[in-house]
Order: C-alpha cells, then sequence, then structure tokens
C-alpha cells in the first residue's frame, strides 16, 4: 500500500515535468499576451447601462440599441441582466441608464416617476404588446367558436386536468405580469379555474407540448414573444376593453389593453442629454423587426450580438434616422 | 404536573405512540368530515392584509430614504465598498482582465497549475489530479471564464463567511446562551427565500458584486457556524479539563486543545458552505452576478435545454472538485490520520519543492503566452455536450409523455388532492389542535409550545390557507425522500460499489441548478403540483440518502456478522438489526430532508405548485406585491421552524434508551 502510493506520487511527479516541458517547448513562438490588442477608442458617448431583463423580445431591443451605441457612437456599454423591479431601483442608484421595453407598470411609473423622480418617460419602441388569453391554433379548426369566450363554458371539459379541480383550467402566471384572470372567470361566469404555472418557461412548455401533442391548453401569453414564431396560437376574444373598465380590480369584465411598449430612463441620463440618450430616445422599430432578431436568438441560436449586427447591417436607414445621419 | 413528569408518563406509554397518532388522526378526520369548509381563512391572488400594505410600506420607505440616510451612508456603502473591492480582486486573479492586461492575473494553465499545488499541499496528490482534470473539462465544455467567476464568486462569499463564521461559531460552541441565541437565526438564513431579501439587496449593497457576494453568503454561513459550534461541543470534556488543570488560560486551551481537535468538523462545515455557495450560482445571476448561471438562466429563457445543461453540468463540477478537496483535507485534519510512512516523508520536500516550481512554471506561462492564457477555442466538447443532451431530450418527451401523464393524474388524485383537502378544508383551529398533538405525543412539551407560536404567526401572515396547500405538498415530498433515503442508503451502506457509482449522481442532484431538468419535467408532468414534488425529491433525497448510507455503516461489523452468523436472512439483518440501530441517522435524514424540501418550495412554485412558492416569486417581480411574497416567505420559515423542532424532538426521544 505505502509502497505504490509513493510510487504513485512520483509517477505524478515525473509525468507533471515532462508535460510542462512539453508544453514550454511546444510554446516557443507561441502568440504572446497583449502583443495584439487593438485599442478600443472611447468616444464622447462614454458609459451606457443599459438593463437587459429576462425575456428574448427585450434582449432583442437591448441588442440593437447596445450594438449601435457601440459601434456609431463609442459607447462603452455595460448590459446588465436583472429583474423589472431592480431595475428600476437601479435609476435610484445611478446603475441603470435605460430599460429599453416596458410592459405597462404603472404602479412602478407611479413610485419611480412621480414620487421618487429617478425616472422618466422615453417613448415609444414603436412594439405593440398585447396580453391575452390564448389557444393553439389547431383547437380553432377541431372546435368551432373556442376563440369566443361566450363558448368557453360549452368547452371546459376540454381543459380538465389533475390541477383544476373537476372545472376547466385556465393557466396563468408568468408572475412578472399583472393578471386580472381570477376576476375575469369570476364576473364573466366562467366554469374555470386560474391555475398558476409560476414562470415563462412553464407557460412555454405547455403550449409547445399543446401544439405539437394535440393536447388542449388555455393559457395567458403575449405577444410579441418569440414562442409564437414557431408556435401557432389564437387569442381568445373577451369583452372589448374600454378606457377605464379596468379600473376596479374586482370588477373587471374586459379584455386586457393594448400596450404601447416604451422606454424609461433615469432622470440624470436625460439630462445629461448625451448621444446614448438620444439613440434611446429615438429608437423606434415594429414587431416585426423585434421578431426577425428574436427569431435568430431563440431559433438559430445566434449570440444577440451577432444577431443584433446583422440586423443592423440589413436595416442601415432605420439604424440612420435613429442617431440624425442621412 | 411537571413537564419532566408529563414527558416520563408520555415515555412510559411509549408503546402506544403509534396508536396515539393514530388516534389523533382519526378524531381529526372525522371532525373534517362534518366541519370542512369553516374557517379556512381564505384570502384571493390579488387579495392584500393590512400586514401586506405595511410591508410594502417599509420596502418603499427604505428605497426613497437611501441618499439621505446615514445608516446608508456610512454604514451599508462602507460594507458595500470593501466587499465590492474584494470580489472584484478574485475576479482580477481568476476571470476578469486584471489591470492594463486583457487577461486575469492567472490564465487557465496557471489556475490548472495553483489549483493543483493548492489541492496537494491542503489534501493529497490524488485529488489534485481529480481537481486539475476537473478544471480542464470545464475549459473543454467552452466555459472557462464563466466557471471562473462563478468559482471566484464563491470563493469570495466563503472567505468572507469564514471571517465572522468561525467566530461566531466558536462563541455558540461556548456559551449556551448565544447558542440558544444564535439558533433561530441560522435557521432563518437558511430558509428564508432568496427571493425575498434579492431586490431589497439591491438597495443597500446596489447592484453588482456585493450585493451578489452577500447574498451568497446568508445563506451559505450557517452550515459553517452550525458545525463550528458542533465540533467544539463534541470535544470530550476530560480533555478540556486536563488542558484547565494544566493551568491553560481561556485562550490557550481555546487555541491548543479545542480548535485542533475540531478542526475536522470545521472542515466539513466548510465543505457544507461551499456547496451552498454554489447552490446560489442561478439566483445571483437574477441580479446580474456573472457566471455560469448567467449562461444557464439565458439558456433557459429560450428553452434550450442543452445549453443549460452544459451549463448546470460545468456547475456540478465545480462541486464535486471542491467536495473532493475539501473532504479529503478534513480527512487529513482528524486527529487520528496516521503519520506518513518514512518513505513518504522523505518524498514529501522534494515534492513540495517541485510542485512549487511546476506551479510557479504555470503562472508565468499563462500570463506570457496566449495558448495558456485564454482556453483554445479549437478543442472543445460543449457542443457535443449541448447536441446529446437536446437528442436524449427529445427522445425522452416523445416517448413517455402519455405514460407520465397518467402517472402524474393518478398520485395527484389518489395522494395530493385528498391530502390537500384535508389540510386546507378544515377549520385552521382543528389544524392547530392536530399538529400541537402530534408535537407532544412524537416530540415533547417543547417542541409543542414552538408549533402552537408558529401556528399562531402563520395565521398572522394571513395566508393559512396557502400554508396548509404547501405543507399538503412538503409532507408527501418527504415521504418519497424518506422512502427513497431508506432503500438507497440500505443498498449504499450495504455496498461500497454501488455507493462509488451512486454517490457522484447523489451530488449533481445536489448542485445541479434545478431548472435545467425541470424544463423536460415540465413538458412530462406539465405544470403542476406533481412537478414541484418532484423537484423537490431530486434535490433533497441525496442527502437523506447520505446520511442513511452513513448510518447503516455506522452499525458496527460485529453485530450484522453475529445476525448472519445466527442465521439471519438478508432481509432480517436489514429490517431488524441494521435499520433499528441506525434509528438516529432516520430521523436525523427526515429532519434534513424536511428541510431541503422546503427550501424548494419557491422553485415549486415556479413549476406550478402555486401557494406559498408561487407568492414569493410573485412578489419578487411586482411592486405591489412585494409585501405578500415577504408574508408567504416569513410562513415558509415558520414551517420550517415548527416541523424542524417537531422531528429533531422525536430524534432526541429515539436516542433515548426506552
Amino acid at each position: 500500500m505505502r509502497r505504490t502510493r509513493i510510487a504513485s506520487t512520483r509517477l505524478a511527479l515525473g509525468a507533471g515535468i515532462a508535460l510542462l516541458a512539453t508544453l514550454t517547448l511546444s510554446a516557443c513562438g507561441g502568440a504572446k499576451v497583449g502583443e495584439d490588442s487593438g485599442s478600443s477608442g472611447g468616444g464622447e458617448c462614454g458609459e451606457f447601462n443599459i438593463a437587459i431583463n429576462p425575456w428574448v423580445g427585450y434582449e432583442a431591443n437591448a441588442a440593437v440599441i447596445a450594438e449601435v451605441a457601440e459601434q456609431e457612437l463609442g459607447c462603452n456599454v455595460n448590459k446588465k441582466d436583472l429583474k423589472e423591479e431592480v431595475a428600476w431601483q437601479g435609476f435610484g442608484t445611478g446603475e441603470v441608464d435605460a430599460i429599453v421595453e416596458n410592459w405597462g407598470h404603472e404602479d412602478l411609473k407611479q413610485k419611480y416617476i412621480k414620487e421618487q423622480k429617478t425616472a422618466v418617460e422615453a417613448g415609444s419602441t414603436g412594439v405593440k404588446g398585447e396580453i391575452g388569453w390564448f389557444v393553439p391554433k389547431w383547437m380553432t379548426e377541431k372546435y368551432p367558436g373556442i376563440t369566443n369566450w361566450k363558448n368557453l363554458n360549452k368547452y371546459a371539459n376540454l381543459f380538465k386536468t389533475s390541477e383544476s379541480g373537476g372545472k376547466g383550467q385556465l393557466l396563468d402566471g408568468d408572475p412578472s405580469f399583472v393578471t386580472n384572470d381570477e376576476a375575469l372567470v369570476k364576473n364573466l361566469n366562467l366554469n374555470y379555474k386560474v391555475v398558476y404555472a409560476g414562470s415563462e418557461n412553464a407557460l412555454n412548455e405547455a403550449f409547445t407540448k399543446a401544439d405539437e401533442q394535440r393536447t388542449p391548453v388555455l393559457g395567458y401569453f403575449y405577444t410579441p414573444q418569440w414562442l409564437q414564431t414557431q408556435v401557432d396560437l389564437v387569442r381568445v376574444k373577451l369583452p372589448q376593453y374600454k378606457p377605464g373598465c379596468d379600473a376596479d380590480p374586482e370588477k373587471i369584465a374586459c379584455d386586457y389593453p393594448t400596450y404601447d411598449l416604451d422606454k424609461i430612463v433615469s432622470k440624470q441620463f436625460a439630462d445629461e442629454n448625451g448621444p446614448a440618450f438620444k439613440l434611446v430616445k429615438n429608437f423606434q422599430w415594429t414587431n416585426e423587426d423585434q421578431n426577425q432578431v428574436a427569431t435568430m436568438i431563440a431559433k438559430d441560436k445566434m449570440s444577440p450580438e451577432q444577431a443584433a449586427k446583422k440586423w443592423v447591417q440589413d436595416n442601415k436607414d432605420k439604424v440612420n434616422s435613429w442617431i440624425g445621419k442621412d | 404536573m411537571s413537564t419532566a413528569q408529563l414527558r416520563d408518563t408520555i415515555t412510559t406509554r411509549r408503546p402506544s405512540k403509534g396508536a396515539l397518532v393514530a388516534g389523533i388522526l382519526a378524531v381529526w378526520l372525522v371532525a373534517w368530515l362534518v366541519l370542512r369548509g369553516t374557517h379556512t381563512l381564505p384570502l384571493g391572488a390579488a387579495q392584500l392584509t393590512g400586514l401586506h400594505e405595511w410591508l410594502n410600506d417599509v420596502n418603499d420607505s427604505i428605497g426613497a430614504n437611501r441618499n439621505s440616510n446615514p445608516l446608508f451612508l456610512y454604514f451599508f456603502n462602507i460594507i458595500r465598498l470593501i466587499v465590492d473591492e474584494f470580489t472584484t480582486f478574485i475576479q482580477t486573479v481568476l476571470s476578469e482582465p486584471a489591470f492594463d492586461s486583457p487577461i486575469p492575473m492567472l490564465g487557465w494553465l496557471g489556475v490548472v497549475a495553483v489549483a493543483g499545488y493548492v489541492c496537494y499541499l491542503v489534501a493529497n496528490i490524488r485529488v489534485a489530479l481529480l481537481a486539475m482534470a476537473g478544471l480542464v473539462f470545464l475549459g473543454l465544455q467552452g466555459l472557462w471564464t464563466e466557471s471562473m467567476d462563478t468559482l471566484a464568486l464563491t470563493i469570495s462569499a466563503v472567505l468572507i463567511a469564514l471571517l465572522f463564521a468561525i467566530p461566531l461559531g466558536v462563541w455558540a460552541g461556548l456559551s449556551d446562551r448565544f447558542n440558544r441565541l444564535i439558533t433561530p437565526v441560522l435557521d432563518f438564513m437558511q430558509t428564508m427565500p432568496t427571493f425575498v431579501y434579492l431586490a431589497p439587496l439591491t438597495l443597500f449593497f446596489l447592484i453588482g458584486p456585493a450585493s451578489a457576494t452577500i447574498a451568497t453568503l446568508i445563506y451559505a454561513a450557517p452550515p459553517v457556524i452550525r458545525l463550528t459550534a458542533h465540533g467544539i461541543r463534541s470535544v470530550p470534556r476530560d480533555m478540556v479539563e486536563a488542558s484547565e488543570s494544566l493551568g491553560s488560560t481561556r485562550r490557550q486551551t481555546l487555541t491548543k486543545v479545542l480548535l485542533p481537535a475540531a478542526k475536522r468538523t470545521i472542515v466539513l462545515g466548510i465543505n457544507q458552505t461551499m456547496m451552498a455557495a454554489l447552490a446560489m450560482v442561478t439566483i445571483a445571476a437574477l441580479i446580474d452576478a456573472p457566471g455560469l448561471g448567467k449562461t444557464v438562466i439565458k439558456a433557459l429563457q429560450t428553452q434550450d435545454v442543452g445549453t443549460a445543461f452544459n451549463g448546470g453540468l460545468a456547475i456540478v463540477v465545480l462541486a464535486i472538485i471542491l467536495d473532493r478537496v475539501t473532504t479529503a483535507a478534513s480527512a487529513k485534519a482528524r486527529p487520528s490520520h496516521t503519520a506518513p510512512s518514512r518513505g513518504a516523508a522523505m518524498l514529501r520536500l522534494p515534492m513540495l519543492i517541485g510542485g512549487g516550481v511546476l506551479a510557479a512554471i504555470g503562472v508565468w506561462l499563462s500570463r506570457t503566452y496566449v495558448w495558456a492564457a485564454e482556453f483554445p477555442a479549437d478543442v472543445e466538447i460543449g457542443s457535443t455536450i449541448v447536441r446529446a443532451t437536446d437528442t436524449a431530450t427529445e427522445w425522452v418527451k416523445d416517448n413517455f409523455a402519455a405514460l407520465t401523464t397518467d402517472l402524474k393524474d393518478v398520485v395527484s388524485a389518489t395522494l395530493i388532492d385528498p391530502l390537500q383537502a384535508l389540510l386546507v378544508q378544515s377549520p385552521w383551529w382543528l389544524v392547530a389542535a392536530v399538529i400541537i398533538a402530534i408535537s407532544v405525543v412524537i416530540g415533547s412539551i417543547r417542541a409543542a409550545v414552538v408549533s402552537a407560536v408558529c401556528l399562531a404567526l402563520l395565521v398572522g401572515t394571513g395566508l393559512w390557507q396557502d400554508a396548509m396547500t404547501t405543507l399538503a405538498q412538503v409532507l408527501l415530498a418527504t415521504v418519497i425522500v424518506m422512502v427513497l433515503g431508506i432503500v438507497l442508503g440500505v443498498w449504499m451502506g450495504r455496498s461500497p460499489r454501488v455507493d462509488r457509482v451512486v454517490r457522484p449522481v447523489l451530488d449533481a442532484g445536489q448542485t445541479m441548478p434545478p431548472f435545467v431538468y425541470l424544463v423536460p419535467f415540465l413538458a412530462l408532468f406539465e405544470a403542476t403540483r406533481f412537478t414541484a414534488i418532484i423537484a423537490a425529491v431530486v434535490y433533497a433525497s441525496p442527502v437523506a440518502i447520505k446520511i442513511v448510507t452513513d448510518g447503516i455503516r455506522g452499525v458496527s461489523a460485529t453485530t450484522v456478522e453475529a445476525a448472519t452468523a445466527s442465521g439471519s436472512s438478508t432481509w432480517q439483518t436489514i429490517t431488524k438489526v441494521q435499520l433499528p440501530m441506525s434509528r438516529r441517522a432516520l430521523t436525523l435524514a427526515t429532519n434534513q430532508g424536511l428541510i431541503y424540501v422546503l427550501s424548494m418550495v419557491v422553485v415549486g412554485g415556479l413549476v406550478g405548485a402555486g401557494a406559498l412558492g408561487y407568492q414569493v416569486v410573485a412578489g419578487f417581480s411586482q411592486g405591489q406585491l412585494y409585501g405578500k411574497g415577504l408574508a408567504a416567505g416569513i410562513a415558509i420559515v415558520l414551517l420550517g421552524v415548527m416541523l424542524d423542532r417537531m422531528t429533531q424532538a422525536a430524534a432526541k426521544r429515539a436516542d433515548r434508551p426506552s
């Protein structure tokens, strides 16, 4: 036992020396550290801290803005992966300059724009956001009228699961978004139970499975979202949204509004009015543009940087209009 | 009747303990039939209580005043500055470009060489080779920089934790009063879901390395404090007395007797702290902590299981390296560790010098040549791992989905639904009475008092119904964990070969970020309570299995031989000798299994468990639900403390000879 231990120790030492010797020899003539580091120019833009909220559509917006800021304006872009709440907090502490896709969040606007005065709005991104109830497309062909809420009770049996206690299941639950679904189910007298999936991953898997294996699913979802470029979903029509119909959360009986997805920046960043701020303010594109970049990231597995680079090359006109170049 | 007398009366009636519990449950069932649906304390998804709103206000006022409050300007900002500097320094050593150089202070070859040398110093050559191979594997996965970021964060969190954890542990080991004081604090640190304090933490310490490090160390510090205290306490009294009678001062007794004798347990504590720190990697990524956590989370945003698995695997490899090194170091620190043979001792000096020279050459190379600084991108196995995982996942999904749906439906209808109905639909006071009665029967009067206080506070959180839904799932998951724990634990305890094969799988279960396997599980079992229970079982059963294995192995070989010699079959040996004799390990496994299951409640909330877990997640994501999420976090802590004290009291009883 002892002998073998000594032997193995000796062996390891010998092997180590041999290995390093070969490495050293073969290294002669190898490239040296620091030889080819090109200097990256600072430019007048300086530091630009952009929050990255955790969904692909947001990442598409941020990647394109970062690409333009770096390449055209010479900014030093810091991308910070943060949940929405934390990102809004970051305005006050000076660690976040911009959020580039905001879904409503009236409560946060109230708190940080009106009360704490650390953030200001920076206009629309041009992307329209929809929240609502969705079913997979194949169900609309098989079950006529399923996209009208009035027929949902008729089909409640289809959506029964182990979680829904004998009623139909309405799958909710990316916890980041406001949901009125419990009130809706009650006020529209639907024979459904809201089940909280709890994450976007869970919703994605549910709809993917519903599409691939033809299992019925009725769920809360939103668009633009990368999955919708791969899985066909159809929105269920609820009673039409009218301004003010969602004023009392207990009595809501109407659909969700269409959101004009906008940009929020820190007050200080806006006041300094530098080139990065002007870029964020002027940035505007469409749902189709965002979907192009999102698909490259989600489906073609490109990195956000590569995807943004490609889109920017193909869309010089739009980019130039943001930075005031002809 | 005094407590002691009462305890004695109960103990003398000990054979009927099972009957008593059965009786209590029978009464409960009958009462449930009559009373169900009354006094259930429901609360709608969007409803808030006064407490929840008050907690919201507190959170808001902290945010609004942070720039003018002296506490922030002087206290928190200084802590942040120090922690930031320290973490950033370790990053510049391992992962981030240092000073004017485009690479960190150590390139990959330098890290491998230094790690090998350090592992040899603190442990042995075998572990050193394992560590070096593991590190190279990380590079081959194409995740060198990410892994080093994670390693840097882990190291700095653990080092800072040790700085105060070991003194605190020593104090808790020496003073009973301080031990009683700190135990609930440690419980709180370990069971309070991180999601609850993650957002406020960035208010105190800003977004950056400081917040990530502090979030990690809050969760990771308790094990080393507990084990240090335990180590100090376990030093035999006569050793201390002998030292004192020789005229040692307190300080001398501490440094010359207590600390050396407790060294092995303390190193074990460091091991547990490292594992806990690694478990925080993905959560810290939500506040911009660099490293493997980001790799996993980004991949999961697009359901990219392959890439997420590759990242998760790197975390597992890091965990195995750190675990094996600290375990070997702890074995070496054992007082009975055999002194090296003369031959080995003669070899030791040349090995030390030789190893040091090799490490120095490695460092020099890694600072000079690009190939030794940046891990070559053209040799890699990462993409193969990604593809293989994707293929395997698709295959499982395609072939098992129908079967798994049936399984899920049956388990839900026959087990989860009835238990949940019993807990949720009973009047709250009935459930409380049952729990207190069971605490008395299986535990002690003291445990019953703790249960009563926890239950009262639970009602106070306004989330009684959610708490009962969660409790139903926690109990079921724990039962499954214990079944697995006993079956695999006995098997592994009896066969070292099985142990060697299964143990790395258990390590993976403990350190692989849950979402990596949960995404395929979601496809198989959908977003349901069943999926949440499975997630908890995967995470919690390794610890139960390991404890049972240890217990079975602790049964003396002569006893087992005697049983075999007297003609017992294998089954008889297990059920009549080995299991009864490791009763203490079984109760400890139940206790730890419960605590680990509870720590998965929030992850469960992300995959369909609803209830407390979902409330915590929603509170993290939506400002107006913050207070409710915090209350849900407190409710989880309360459940944890209650179940912990109950099982510990039961364990203590199992220890007492009947």
